[in-house]
């Protein structure tokens, strides 16, 4: 275990702090989580953004299935929602949320699809678990844990609200150990 | 997935991937911008025989929306009308290296045949009496989100069963969906061996709608096909509408919750009355609408994943 439940919490909440921070306060926020768990993911940050500012930022999710470029190389993947709450995207500064940044292909991806949804005044990148192994000129903004990895590992992450009590971690596990997992 | 010919192909868990997916793709017609990168390079093409309105336009703008060339072809404008034979017509297109072809033609069987002739993907955009399963994937997608899940639902589907392509497709989709279906039409408009259709079994048939109507979630009224009709099959129009048409007066047999569909072109005046067409609980132009929606599904599905590559 990489990290407990208690430590993707504490994550969640210094990167709470940091958004804050650089955004000097939540004014024009808008939490946009990359389904599955970048949405659970985008959710909780609100909740804590919600905590420590006494203000609610408008949180909503972000599907990139439409927008990939290995479309053609992979069975067809279902498509989940997007919902972007608020009044759109256009002059807001857009925090993508996601579980995991490896290759950055997913960011990449919702870059397109946000682009064609309006234009924010600036967009920036969270992620619980940075893996490593760009194969795009992309980096994250806010990092819970950067995770040094080989190619043929897994990080395999599990969140209450989409794999049920008791699974919620961070885990580092070998090709043959299977399950989702980037 | 590499064709879409019949209902009778997919699983249930298909289907729901299809309806699933259209929900997604129903929110980008809400967007200013309404264009997805994910079929570009594709290449659709729409090969009519017959007339269409919706089912050809919505095709095109499902595919220009997802980024794929689309063009348009009717049987009068082709070599088919100098006499050259469908089979040669399509392997001409599809040696041009297309990646689709959408077939509506009025020969039952024709899209499948075609399917078997050519390496692209086909669908089946209607075929003669046969089915219409686009269609059908989009009324279920309307009922759905109308009425949520349609496990359990009672479904009416009434008026001319004998030559309606919808039929078909419908009640396959239905059935497989866990709904009831009951279809009502006259004697003369029943499909004679209808029970023995096969992967449709556990509906059941009337001939009184005043005695169905009172027990349907959803009511479909289907088109008086006269262009296909040969012979009489009833006295007049006048008293198909009284025997089976949707007028005000059956209207408030529904129940309260219970929705009315109608796959188009409507005859109004015939088989629906202009209250129960311009009703509140009137889904037609709401499932014009899930046409482009489901119809994006349905390219996305058979153009997007792996093993689609010609």
């Amino acid at each position: 275990m990489v990290l407990s439940s208690d430590d993707i919490n504490r994550a969640v909440r210094r990167i709470a702090h940091e958004i804050l921070e650089g955004n000097k306060g939540p004014q024009d926020l808008l939490l946009l989580g990359i389904p599955t768990r970048g949405a659970h993911l985008a959710r909780r940050l609100g909740e804590a953004l919600l905590q420590v500012e006494g203000t609610e930022v408008p949180v909503g999710s972000l599907d990139v299935t439409m927008y990939r470029d290995d479309l053609r190389r992979q069975p067809t993947r279902a498509v989940e929602p997007t919902d972007i709450p608020g009044d759109g995207v256009d002059g807001k500064v857009v925090v993508l949320v996601d579980d995991v940044l490896y290759s950055g292909r997913t960011v990449r991806s919702a870059l397109d699809a946000l682009a064609d949804l309006g234009r924010p005044r600036a967009v920036r990148l969270a992620v619980l678990v940075d893996r490593g192994h760009r194969e795009l000129p992309i980096r994250a903004d806010y990092v819970g844990k950067n995770l040094p990895t080989s190619h043929s590992e897994r990080v395999m992450v599990r969140l209450v609200e989409h794999d049920g009590e008791g699974t919620e971690g961070v885990r580092i596990a070998g090709p043959a150990d299977g399950g989702a997992a980037r | 997935m590499k064709h879409l010919l019949s209902i009778a192909d997919l699983s249930r868990e298909e289907i729901l991937s299809v309806l699933d997916t259209a929900v997604s793709m129903h929110e980008v017609q809400h967007r200013d911008v309404k264009k997805l990168p994910t079929l570009r390079g594709r290449t659709i093409i729409n090969f009519f025989f017959e007339d269409s309105t919706r089912t050809r336009s919505s095709f095109e703008i499902a595919g220009k929306w997802l980024s794929a060339d689309t063009i348009n072809l009717t049987g009068k404008g082709t070599s088919v009308s100098k006499g050259e034979s469908l089979r040669d017509t399509v392997l001409t297109i599809d040696a041009m290296g297309v990646d689709m072809l959408i077939v509506r033609h009025p020969a039952s069987g024709a899209p499948a045949q075609i399917a078997d002739w050519v390496g692209c993907s086909v669908v089946n955009a209607g075929d003669g009496t046969h089915e219409h399963p686009s269609q059908a994937l989009l009324d279920a997608y309307t009922m759905r989100r109308a009425l949520g899940d349609l496990e359990g639902r009672h479904v009416a589907i009434v008026g001319d069963l004998t030559h309606s392509r919808v039929l078909r497709s419908n009640l396959l989709c239905l059935r497989r969906l866990g709904a009831q279906v009951t279809l009502v039409a006259p004697p003369t408009l029943m499909p004679s061996g209808i029970v023995a259709w096969a992967g449709a079994d556990g509906f059941a048939t009337s001939y009184d709608l005043d005695e169905v109507l009172p027990t349907v979630d959803a009511v479909m009224m289907l088109r008086v096909q006269r262009e296909r009709m040969s012979g009489g099959y009833f006295p007049t129009a006048r008293e198909y509408a009284v025997t089976y048409g949707l007028t005000p007066r059956r209207l408030a047999l529904l129940q309260d919750h219970a929705v009315i569909c109608h796959p188009g072109p409507m005859n109004r005046g015939l088989e629906i009355s202009a209250d129960a067409a311009d009703a509140a609980r009137s889904l037609v132009l709401d499932q014009v609408s899930a046409g482009v929606a489901v119809r994006m599904s349905i390219l996305y599905h058979l153009l997007a994943g792996e093993g689609s590559e010609q």
